[in-house]
């Protein structure tokens, strides 16, 4: 479309509600998972979205493709408004986007042989553009690096980051457009990884892919994608061009995080002060500013207003008190 | 054998028999860890590092066999020691955190019960006593309000306040050594940095010796002082943390160091190390690595290579290398 947009998310929620701790059954505890997020992803480009366990990460990218349903807020695929599509229409848009999951171990029936997993889209929408389902399907293969025989192996056969090239395989099958890749390399080794990230982009640049590559791994984050937004507790709290993030980060928690990666230099062991705390329950966020209780640089009004989104370059976008004056 | 070497583990071997056959999961080990050294083995998953730490302990599952070497602990050969011996080290002189912290602490036991009996098994404490202890072991490792926190469960802990628990309760004894296996891997990046800090203070301020395990180069690299790189059950290369990093020896060292996605390097592609480790249980009787090694020539199959000096210090494992051709 002509704005270049292929995803764009507006004030979604998501909440969850979990079993009341007071005895008033009216009375329910919520998890504020994902809650007033906008974001944009350019076709063609991969989006990195970070943050640390339990920051809604995982739910946003799954309310995305509508796996959980968002609580409020407009989801736009392609420019059509697709909250409220029926279930019907929806099945029609799921093979233009695929979710590639962090654990191959548990995404891969275990009872099922390579060719019929990774062939198994094509039993609900065919074999794009004709064609037989076993040459698609060695196509495939050999498209993520695996050896066409595989077909007639089993999962447990392979290595997991042979495992994760046959989920990506799967989640090749139809030409999607879209991929929410979730947490994609943090169950394998550290050799592996490379394998697969750099497989990412390689397949990324031949098939015109847009990713949504989530991740808590700050180093991969940086390595993989193009844009990188950040999240704290069900809001995004920056969002940027990767190099903007990286080397001149805005918000506090940002910085934080850069800050807390061990570098593979021991020549640049800096006697750094680790930020102090833990995030609060996303049960009862704080109020004003989510991170204001850890931050070192909160003021007064840092506890009370709630700060807003502020471009402070081009495409480059901070929710922080400090660049609201 | 220096004078401040606190433990000297020296041709450990390590298997395992299981209904597929013999395991080699620990081959050749030799490595020394100094007082008041932080020394790191890093490796891959499967490449032995936690089972030489479990060897060091003898808390090996029964279907292992320490089949040679030694394990010297204070010039004491560890292996030689009876039970009742060995269990008047454990968690005495030497202490280990495990990995995951949720599943080390017991469910339905505070925080001080589990800290007191790790101390009642090495000492005496009356109840007075025992409890300023535990409050002082508590608020050393950070754990704010240790009066009020050390009388709740491990359910009221978050997982870095796990950590910080399980470190207390292995600094509980005043230990000399203490093993921690992967202590940061379930945690989160901002909680780990502040456990390294914390790791740091111990060896700066009590002077404890640390052997950390893990696969991640970064907390090698934040923390340690000597590393010994591990690959299919064989150290692969030894040296201290400056040379390892700038001038690594091993191909495997170089490999697995350029393959990190880095914050403080830009990066187009990630060097990648083809194939897959050897199956343990069917080792080639040639060097492990040879495989995936990009610089491998005939001499490689030749027997797997000791682990030799090479220049100041270093000590690797490779043909090419010490024949100073790579």
């Amino acid at each position: 479309m002509s704005n270049g947009n292929l995803v764009e998310v507006k004030q979604l929620k998501r909440h969850f509600a979990i079993g009341a701790r007071s005895m008033n059954p009216f009375k329910k505890d919520v998890v504020h998972a994902v809650d007033g997020v906008d974001l944009v992803i350019k076709r063609g480009t991969t989006l990195g979205l970070v943050g640390e366990s339990g920051c809604g990460k995982t739910t946003l990218g799954r309310c995305i493709l509508r796996l959980i349903e968002p609580k409020s807020g407009r989801i736009l695929f392609d420019s059509h408004d697709i909250t409220r599509l029926n279930k019907r229409s929806m099945r029609r848009l799921r093979k233009n986007m695929q979710i590639v999951f962090q654990d191959p171990f548990s995404s891969l029936d275990p009872r099922m042989k390579v060719g019929a997993v990774v062939g198994q889209p094509f039993n609900v929408f065919g074999v794009p553009g004709g064609g037989s389902k076993k040459e698609r399907v060695s196509w495939l293969l050999e498209a993520v690096g695996l050896e066409a025989d595989s077909v007639n192996r089993f999962p447990h056969e392979f290595s997991g980051g042979q495992r994760q090239r046959i989920a990506i395989a799967r989640a090749l099958a139809l030409n999607p457009q879209f991929i929410v890749a979730d947490e994609p390399v943090s169950a394998l080794d550290v050799s592996v990884r490379a394998q697969i990230l750099n497989l990412m982009n390689e397949l990324k640049n031949r098939f015109q892919l847009t990713y949504l590559y989530i991740s808590h791994d700050l180093s991969t984050v940086k390595f993989i994608s193009d844009r990188v937004a950040v999240m704290y507790l069900g809001k995004v709290v920056e969002t940027g061009p990767v190099k903007a993030i990286f080397e001149n980060p805005k918000h506090p928690y940002t910085e934080a995080l850069i800050a807390a990666v061990p570098i593979p230099n021991p020549e640049l062991r800096a006697d750094r002060k680790p930020m102090e705390g833990e995030p609060p329950s996303p049960i009862s966020p704080p109020a004003g500013c989510r991170f204001h209780p850890r931050c070192p640089r909160k003021t007064d009004i840092c506890s009370e207003v709630e700060p807003q989104a502020i471009e402070v370059e081009s495409g480059h976008q901070v929710c922080c008190h400090l660049f609201t004056a | 054998m220096a004078s401040n070497s606190l433990i000297s583990v020296e041709r450990l071997q390590v298997h395992f028999l299981t209904t597929r056959g013999v395991l080699k999961a620990v081959n050749n080990v030799s490595f020394e860890v100094n007082k008041g050294e932080a020394y790191g083995i890093v490796g891959e998953s499967g490449s032995g590092k936690s089972v030489t730490a479990l060897a060091i302990l003898r808390i090996l599952s029964p279907n292992a066999r320490i089949r040679s070497g030694k394990i010297l602990f204070n010039r004491r050969d560890l292996l030689s020691l009876n039970d009742q011996e060995m269990r008047a080290i454990r968690g005495k002189q030497i202490s280990m955190v495990f990995q995951d912290p949720q599943s080390s602490l017991d469910p339905i036991f505070t925080i001080a019960n589990q800290i007191g009996e790790a101390v009642s098994i090495h000492r005496k404490l009356v109840p007075e006593e025992m409890d300023n202890h535990i409050t002082g072991l508590l608020r050393s490792v950070g754990i704010p309000e240790p009066e009020i926190r050390k009388n709740q469960y491990p359910h009221q802990f978050s997982g870095g306040m796990k950590q910080r628990a399980m470190s207390a309760m292995s600094l509980s004894n005043s230990p000399e050594l203490i093993i921690a296996d992967e202590p940061t891997t379930s945690l989160d990046v901002t909680i780990q940095a502040q456990i390294i800090e914390l790791f740091k203070n111990l060896i700066g301020e009590l002077g404890i010796s640390i052997l950390l395990i893990t696969h991640d180069m970064g907390l090698i690299a934040e923390l340690c002082d000597r590393v010994s790189v591990m690959y299919a059950g064989y150290i692969l290369e030894t040296a201290d943390v400056y040379t390892l990093f700038k001038n690594p020896r091993h191909p495997y060292t170089k490999a697995l160091i350029d393959s990190i996605p880095r914050l403080d390097l830009d990066r187009d592609e990630l060097e990648s190390i083809p194939g897959r480790v050897p199956n343990p249980l069917d080792l080639p009787p040639f060097c492990v690595f040879q495989p995936r090694c990009k610089f491998a020539t005939d001499i490689c199959l030749s027997g797997m290579p000791e682990l030799l000096e090479v220049g100041e210090g270093g000590r690797v494992a490779c043909h090419r290398a010490q024949r100073g051709e790579l």
